[in-house]
């Protein structure tokens, strides 16, 4: 088996970061927030976090905020769920969580559930469980959980379960594995996973691995590296990983490495990412790859993080 | 615009026609159907009409190329229909309908002349009922359960769910009722009846409600002889060793109490209805995969046959022809194992689950894994010890047949989880020793066990490993689940709760009084100074006795 080519994927992030009018960052730049959230986890996973100035992120992630208390994509884009996430997640790793107002990020996100629980990503009113599962990844983060009516967030959730036991985006949405993460992992940390039928939910996801080793987003799909961490961590929520073999899924991420100039890939030999990059070193950490921090798969950052948050002394 | 259901359910046919891998079809049609079902819309009344065109409609596309996963689930869904049974039953109980028991109190007799099937050992003042239905349900109480007998005021009586972190829903149920009054006549007999299902209330997730009046009764009796103390438990070291370990031999004046147990399928009305179709649709298609895995060996034929023969099993009766296709079922799935390795612990659990359901199927095949505990082969008077070990087991399952055990080991397995064990709530002493549990969380169950006073972990992997596969599925700080006590601050979070946060959880408000854990990565002095600090009722920790 091949090996994890752990420095060649920190310089890969690192350039990323700093070419700033590169291909790949200009593509990206309305969700930079997003990337720092990947390329640094990924860091911290590597144990090299140490690699980036602190100061100069944490201030440039400050000039995201907007005045509705959420954050953008980038400096003077519009706020979203999806990048107040981000930046919750980013100030987590440098346990710097204390600089935010808590309370006027949280009064954004609460303020985005609707009537039937739901939530919406923005002020334009898109309805998704990828919403969900941020929303309260994101107040469970900054324990601010009483803002918004759990019961009624699982609620809605539960409406979008579907006959194969997998959710899907909304209410009748077909079965997808990135919805599938985003329900479990919203009912995990909300405490309602008995609302899963994890034996149903567990055989649908562990027919994602096909036979290259590799995990697909549905049925009859190509795999892809992001599913390693989705499927994955989906899995391990329920206590069902061992319905796949871990063996061969670590040998599919691995042959996803550019070996040459660091970065992963979704599938071999393709052109590589920081989306998969960080997807690929954060499903062999839930693999217990050696030499990788532990990560936890519903709030997605390193367990000393997590325990950092819920353990430290009030 | 708004297409009717029926048109939407058309074009889900013409997709799948065009293409049969088209799992987007599958899951729409799926969907229609099941709510044309549910709202009972002409041309969808009943199921017996609609599932056997939908049978056949998914068999061509699994027919012609069986790896195509696009019809597997609405498969499965199709067998879900065929076989469910909407309204919650009753499956079992302990005490069992018709039994006669002998409750022990701490002073425990020795020469007991009764089978040690009526006889139960309890170190409190209070004895459980447990209820053990099909299927989660909530609005289990005293208005919906009535318990009538002198032990008890039926009021009083608090039911909780034995479900982890604070769902109000659950399959297992129970109450406790109070143990005889001690200064009574030791023969006296106190009658206990129960009944459900008169008023509304006991309602499953899915809204159906209980609706099966149903009544049972047994009866208990105390002794407490103030004879010199005995191997009560608690009072002397457990040894799992064989040695303590002597074979049961069967009396037939023994057969009635554990028979009772195989007569507790309780005759639910509703399961007797529209029998007819349900059996004839399943054996049909036995058939069909049958003659299709006699044209291909494919993996989905063989898992697919194993579920079909498990499920007409399981719709059998009467309870001795039960179980009569295990065999070839547990063959399958040896098969499946060799045929798709990729999967192989998918096929081990089904192969353990089925494999108990064997075990447990007929009450002489448990006896013979039934052996007295007692350190001194005369003494007849102690529990009686379920033995389940060394049967490659990887997962649990057949908790209703097992309401009744005290004493069960399990060690020398490969089990990872111990899920739905929080339903044997008689358990006293438990060996779960060389298997290969993970972390502490893998043992919440236990924490639903107040009866527990010996356990064994000793030879698994908690500590070994980074990632904890049953962190969210117990209650903890990480789940939003915990009571007020922590969130409040009412705990104080030194570095040692901070470092063994899951033993702490697992393990505080436990009565253990033996605990043995050595051969598990996570065990240290501090670690050990640590549990002699969250365990204060502890006399011994890995044989060793503490002061």
């Amino acid at each position: 088996m091949g090996e994890l080519a752990a420095d060649k994927h920190v310089k890969y992030i690192i350039s990323v970061e700093k070419k700033k009018d590169s291909f790949e960052s200009v593509v990206m730049e309305h969700l930079r927030l997003n990337g720092a959230y990947w390329g640094l986890t990924t860091l911290d996973i590597l144990g090299k976090l140490d690699a980036v100035d602190e100061e100069d992120v944490i201030s440039w992630i400050l000039k995201c905020q907007d005045e509705s208390g959420g954050f953008a994509g980038n400096i003077g884009h519009d706020p979203h769920v999806l990048y107040t996430l981000s930046a919750v997640q980013v100030l987590a790793l440098f346990d710097k969580l204390d600089i935010l107002d808590a309370d006027k990020v949280s009064n954004y996100v609460a303020g985005l559930q609707n009537g039937d629980g739901s939530f919406s990503g923005d002020i334009w009113g898109e309805v998704d469980t990828r919403f969900s599962y941020i929303a309260i990844c994101c107040l469970s983060i900054l324990q601010r959980l009483d803002k918004i009516n759990v019961d009624k967030a699982v609620e809605y959730i539960v409406s979008c379960k579907n006959l194969d036991g997998g959710f899907g985006c909304t209410p009748g949405g077909e079965s997808h594995s990135g919805q599938i993460f985003c329900c479990v992992g919203a009912l995990a940390i909300a405490g309602a996973l008995h609302h899963v039928d994890k034996d149903l939910l567990g055989w649908w996801l562990c027919e994602r691995q096909v036979k290259s080793g590799g995990l697909n987003g549905r049925p009859e799909k190509l795999p892809d590296v992001c599913y390693s961490w989705w499927v994955l961590s989906s899995l391990i929520m329920i206590d069902r990983v061992h319905w796949i073999n871990k063996d061969k899924l670590v040998k599919f991420i691995l042959d996803c490495q550019d070996m040459e100039n660091g970065g992963i890939s979704d599938r071999p030999d393709d052109a590589v990412d920081v989306f998969h990059t960080y997807f690929g070193v954060a499903g062999l950490s839930l693999l217990e790859y050696p030499g990788l921090k532990p990560i936890d798969p519903a709030y997605a950052l390193p367990v000393d993080v997590v325990n950092r948050i819920f353990f430290s002394k009030k | 615009m708004n297409r009717s259901e029926e048109d939407e359910l058309k074009y889900t046919e013409d997709m799948i026609c065009n293409n049969f891998s088209n799992y987007s079809a599958w899951h729409n049609r799926s969907l229609l159907l099941s709510n044309l079902l549910k709202r009972k819309v002409e041309g969808f009344v009943s199921k017996e009409k609609v599932l056997p065109d939908e049978y056949e409609f998914v068999h061509q596309a699994i027919f012609t190329d069986p790896d195509d996963q696009s019809g597997w689930f609405y498969h499965l869904w199709l067998l879900d229909q065929t076989v469910r049974v909407d309204s919650p039953q009753l499956v079992s109980s302990w005490p069992t309908p018709g039994s006669d028991l002998i409750l022990l109190g701490d002073r425990c007799l020795d020469g007991c002349a009764s089978s040690p099937f009526t006889r139960f050992y309890l170190d409190s003042r209070t004895f459980p009922l447990v209820l053990y239905f099909n299927q989660s349900v909530e609005g289990v109480n005293s208005s919906t359960i009535t318990v009538d007998s002198e032990l008890n005021t039926n009021k009083d009586l608090v039911w909780k769910p034995l479900s982890s972190c604070n769902s109000k829903a659950a399959q297992v149920w129970v109450t406790q009722l109070n143990l005889p009054d001690g200064n009574t006549h030791s023969s006296k007999v106190f009658p206990v009846e129960v009944s459900l299902g008169h008023s509304q209330g006991i309602i499953s997730s899915s809204g159906f409600h209980y609706s099966n009046p149903f009544c049972f009764a047994f009866r208990v009796s105390l002794q407490l002889v103030e004879t010199q103390p005995v191997e009560g438990l608690g009072k002397e070291i457990i040894s799992w060793r064989d040695e303590s370990f002597h074979n049961y031999n069967a009396h037939s004046q023994d057969s009635s109490p554990i028979s009772s147990l195989y007569q507790l399928s309780i005759k639910n009305d509703n399961e007797l209805t529209d029998f007819e179709w349900r059996a004839a649709t399943i054996a049909k298609e036995i058939d069909h995969f049958r003659e299709l895995l006699s044209l291909i060996n494919c993996k989905i034929g063989k898992l697919t046959l194993a579920r079909l023969l498990m499920a007409h099993d399981a719709m059998t009766c009467p309870p001795a022809n039960k179980f009569s296709h295990s065999e070839e079922v547990l063959e399958l799935y040896n098969d499946l194992m060799r045929l798709d390795p990729m999967h192989v612990q998918y096929y081990k659990d089904q192969h353990s689950l089925v494999l108990l359901q064997q075990v447990t199927s007929s009450w002489e095949s448990l006896l013979s894994r039934c052996f007295h505990y007692s350190n001194s082969p005369s003494n007849r008077g102690s529990p009686m010890c379920l033995q389940l070990k060394n049967l490659s087991l990887s997962r649990l399952g057949s908790f209703d047949k097992l309401l009744w055990v005290q004493m069960l080991d399990l060690s020398h397995n490969e089990l990872r989880s111990i899920e739905g064990l929080e339903a044997l709530q008689l358990l006293s002493c438990l060996n779960l020793s060389n298997n290969i549990l993970g972390s502490f969380t893998a043992l919440e169950p236990i924490r639903q066990l107040k009866s527990l006073r010996a356990l064994n972990i000793s030879y698994n992997e908690i500590g070994a490993h980074s990632i904890d596969t049953t962190k969210y599925l117990c209650s903890s700080p990480l789940s939003h689940s915990v009571g007020s006590e922590w969130n409040h601050g009412q705990t104080v979070i030194d570095d040692d709760i901070k470092s063994y946060w899951e033993a702490y959880f697992i393990l505080k408000g436990l009565n253990l009084t033996q605990f043995d854990i050595v051969g598990n990565a996570i065990v240290n002095e501090k670690f050990k100074s640590f549990l002699i600090k969250v365990l204060p009722g502890l006399k011994w920790l890995d044989g060793e006795q503490l002061h």
